[in-house]
C-alpha cells in the first residue's frame, strides 16, 4: 500500500486520459504511454518544481520525454498540472493541434523538446544540464528514455559525456518495460546486464519498481543527494499498465483500441482500485 | 582591385582560421556563446576559444552525433552553442538528429563544417564533403553560408552567431586568397558582387576559396574582350534572390562554380530561383555525380573540371547557347 494514494488517482486519471485520447486518435501509443504512467504521475505532481502558468520559467526543473512516443501520457500530466486544459487531449494528433503525434516544442507549452526519433533526449539532457552548470543553476535535469532506445549509438555517447563531465544536476530514468517495437527488448536487441552497464560508465545505478511510488520518490531524492556525477534510475515496469489485456504485450505498443477494447479498457480504468 | 585578388595568391590566410578569430572575438562581448567539438578543436580552429574560456568549451570525443544534440540541449538551455566538426561529419553524420533537435526546435546552434569541398584532398574521398550543403540547405530554419576567404569567415561566424536560429557554415582547409577585406561589409543572406562591369555579357556565381579560379576565369575574358561580372555568393540559403534575377536581367547569361555536387548545391539554388523568375542559360561548373579520391586539391580540381580555364570554357558555352537563345526569341 503506497502512503501516495494522491498520485495514484493522478495516474489513473493519466491512464484513462491514454487510452481515450489515443482511441479518438485513431492511433498511438498505448503500452509505453500506460506503463510509465506511474513515473510521469510522481514527477508532474510530486518531484518537478515546475510553474504550469509559467511554462518557460527559467529556474524549473527541466523533464525531457526522450521517447516521445509515449506523449500522450505526457500530455495529460501536462494539462492536469494545468498547461492547457484537459479538453485539448480530445484533439491528439489531430490537424492543427499542439497535441502532436511526436512532442514539437514551441507547440504545446511544458514540451521542452521535440522528441520522437529515439536516442537523442539524453544528449540533449546533458546540453541542458551542462549550460545550467555553467551559470550555477539549481534546477535538475530529468530525462526519461525507453529501454528500447539503448539500441542507439546517440544515446550511449551521450552516457560517456555524462559522466566525464560528472553532472550530478542530471537524472536518467530508464522506462525498463522490456518491449520495443517489433518485439521484446531482449530479442531484438539485447540489454542485459543494464544496471552492470551503467556501472562500468560510471554512472550511479538505482533500480526500482516503475510503479512504486515510494520507491521512485526515494530513489530520485537519492539521485539529488549523490554528488559524484549522474545517476541512472532503471525503472522496472509493466508496459501497458492498468488495462489488463494490454499488460506485457509488445503488440500494444503502437496500436489503438478498437471500440470494444477501448470500452472494456476504460471500465477497467474506472473500476480500478 | 579585382586583377589584385586575381593575382594576390602570395597572401594567404586560411578560412577556418578566420572562423576561429571571430569566435573569440564573439565570445569576448558575449558570455552566453559554448562551443563543442567532436575531437577536433586544433583543426576546426577553436583552440584559442577553449584556451581563453575553458568553462564554456566542451570536449565530447568522436561522436559526431552527440555533439550536435548536446549542442541542441546547450541551446535549449537559452545559450548559443557553436558544434565544431569536419563537413563530412557534420551534418553527415548526423543529420536527422540537426533535423529533429535543431533545425525543428529552431535553436542558436552554428554547425560548423569545417575542411568543406576538396580541401582535405590528400586524406581521400571520405574526408571531402562534397555533399554538405545540398543537405543543409534542404532543412527548414537552416541559413547556409560557406565563406569566401578569411575575412569573411570571421565576419560570417559573428553574424551567425547573432542570427538565434540554426546555422550551418562551412569552412575551408587551407590558407586562400584574399578575396575580400578588413573593411568589406558582410550580411548574412546579401551576396556581394567581387567584380563589376558596365555592360556585363556573363555573370559568375561562386562561395569559398574557389572564387579566386573563377576571378581568374572572369579577368581573362574581360582582356578578350567579354564584359563579365563575379558574384561572392556567401550565402546559399537565405539565398539573394534579388540579387540573382538582377544579374538575369543585366546579362542574361550566368555561370555557377562551386567545389560541391552538382545536385543540391549553389548551382541548383539558383536554378530554381530563374525557372520561376528569370531563365536565362546557366552552366553550373560542380563536382558532376561523383567522388574524390587522394591528391592536392589542384590536382582534384583539374580531375573534375573546376580550374579557371574549365570555367572560361564553360562561361564560352553558356554565351554561345545565351547567343542562340536570343535568335531564337
Amino acid at each position: 500500500m503506497s502512503s501516495y494514494q494522491d498520485l495514484e488517482i493522478k495516474a489513473r486519471e493519466i491512464r484513462k486520459l491514454v487510452i481515450k485520447s489515443i482511441y479518438e486518435a485513431g492511433s498511438g501509443h498505448p503500452a509505453g504511454s500506460l506503463g510509465a504512467s506511474d513515473l510521469i504521475a510522481a514527477f508532474y505532481f510530486k518531484i518537478l518544481n515546475h510553474k504550469p502558468t509559467e511554462p518557460n520559467w527559467p529556474e524549473r526543473d527541466r523533464f525531457i520525454l526522450s521517447n516521445g512516443h509515449i506523449c500522450p501520457a505526457l500530455y495529460a500530466a501536462l494539462s492536469l498540472s494545468g498547461y492547457f486544459p484537459v479538453l485539448e487531449m480530445n484533439n491528439l494528433r489531430k490537424f492543427g493541434s499542439g497535441l502532436q503525434g511526436h512532442p514539437h516544442r514551441g507547440k504545446l507549452p511544458g514540451v521542452e523538446t521535440t522528441s520522437g526519433p529515439l536516442g537523442s533526449g539524453l544528449a540533449q539532457a546533458v546540453g541542458i544540464a551542462l549550460a545550467a552548470r555553467i551559470d550555477k543553476k539549481d534546477f535538475r535535469v530529468y530525462c526519461l528514455t525507453s529501454d528500447g532506445e539503448h539500441d542507439s549509438g546517440n544515446h550511449w555517447e551521450a552516457v560517456m559525456v555524462a559522466a566525464k563531465y560528472k553532472l550530478n544536476n542530471l537524472t536518467l530514468l530508464i522506462d525498463r518495460n522490456k518491449i520495443q517495437l517489433s518485439g521484446n527488448t531482449e530479442e531484438i536487441m539485447p540489454l542485459e546486464p543494464l544496471s552492470l552497464k551503467y556501472k562500468s560508465f560510471n554512472f550511479n545505478v538505482l533500480e526500482i519498481d516503475g510503479h512504486n511510488f515510494d520507491e521512485i520518490i526515494d530513489s530520485v531524492y537519492k539521485a539529488k543527494n549523490y554528488k559524484d556525477g549522474p545517476t541512472v534510475i532503471i525503472a522496472n515496469t509493466i508496459p501497458g499498465k492498468g488495462v489488463s489485456f494490454m499488460e506485457g504485450k509488445w503488440e500494444w505498443h503502437g496500436k489503438a483500441p478498437s471500440k470494444d477494447e477501448f470500452e472494456a479498457a476504460m471500465a477497467e480504468l474506472e473500476g480500478g482500485n | 582591385m579585382p586583377e589584385e585578388i586575381a593575382n594576390s595568391n602570395q597572401i594567404t590566410k586560411s578560412i577556418r582560421d578566420g572562423f576561429g578569430e571571430g569566435l573569440v572575438e564573439a565570445a569576448k562581448n558575449n558570455k552566453e556563446i559554448v562551443v563543442l567539438t567532436a575531437d577536433l578543436e586544433e583543426s576546426t580552429r577553436v583552440s584559442g576559444f577553449a584556451k581563453e574560456f575553458p568553462e564554456r568549451f566542451f570536449e565530447v570525443g568522436v561522436a559526431e552525433q552527440a555533439l550536435v544534440t548536446i549542442a541542441s540541449g546547450v541551446a535549449n538551455y537559452g545559450k548559443i552553442a557553436v558544434a565544431t566538426s569536419f563537413s563530412v561529419f557534420v551534418p553527415g553524420r548526423c543529420l536527422e538528429q540537426i533535423r529533429t533537435t535543431i533545425a525543428i526546435n529552431n535553436l542558436p546552434v552554428v554547425l560548423v563544417g569545417s575542411h568543406g569541398g576538396f580541401s582535405a584532398g590528400a586524406d581521400g574521398v571520405t574526408h571531402q564533403a562534397l555533399e554538405d550543403i545540398a543537405i543543409t540547405r534542404s532543412l527548414p530554419n537552416m541559413t547556409v553560408v560557406a565563406p569566401a576567404d578569411f575575412y569573411e569567415a570571421k565576419k560570417a561566424i559573428i553574424s551567425l552567431l547573432n542570427l538565434k536560429t540554426p546555422s550551418y557554415l562551412r569552412l575551408e582547409r587551407d590558407a586562400s586568397p584574399f578575396l575580400t577585406e578588413e573593411s568589406s561589409s558582410f550580411e548574412v543572406g546579401k551576396a556581394r558582387v567581387l567584380k563589376e562591369a558596365r555592360d556585363p555579357q556573363i555573370t559568375f556565381f561562386g562561395y569559398g576559396s574557389i572564387l579566386s579560379e573563377v576571378m581568374r576565369a572572369a579577368l581573362e575574358l574581360e582582356n578578350s574582350g567579354i564584359e563579365t561580372r563575379v558574384v561572392n555568393v556567401s550565402t546559399i540559403k537565405p539565398l539573394d534572390e534579388e540579387e540573382i534575377i538582377h544579374s538575369a536581367r543585366v546579362s542574361k547569361c550566368l555561370v555557377s562554380v562551386e567545389v560541391h555536387q552538382k545536385a543540391g548545391g549553389l548551382g541548383s539554388a539558383i536554378a530554381e530561383v530563374l525557372a520561376s523568375n528569370f531563365a536565362v542559360p546557366l552552366e553550373i561548373v560542380a563536382v558532376d555525380d561523383s567522388f574524390g579520391e587522394s591528391g592536392k586539391r589542384d590536382e582534384l580540381l583539374k580531375k573534375h573540371h573546376l580550374t579557371s580555364s574549365d570555367i572560361k570554357e564553360r562561361a564560352m558555352l553558356a554565351l554561345q547557347r545565351k547567343s542562340e537563345h536570343i535568335l531564337v526569341q
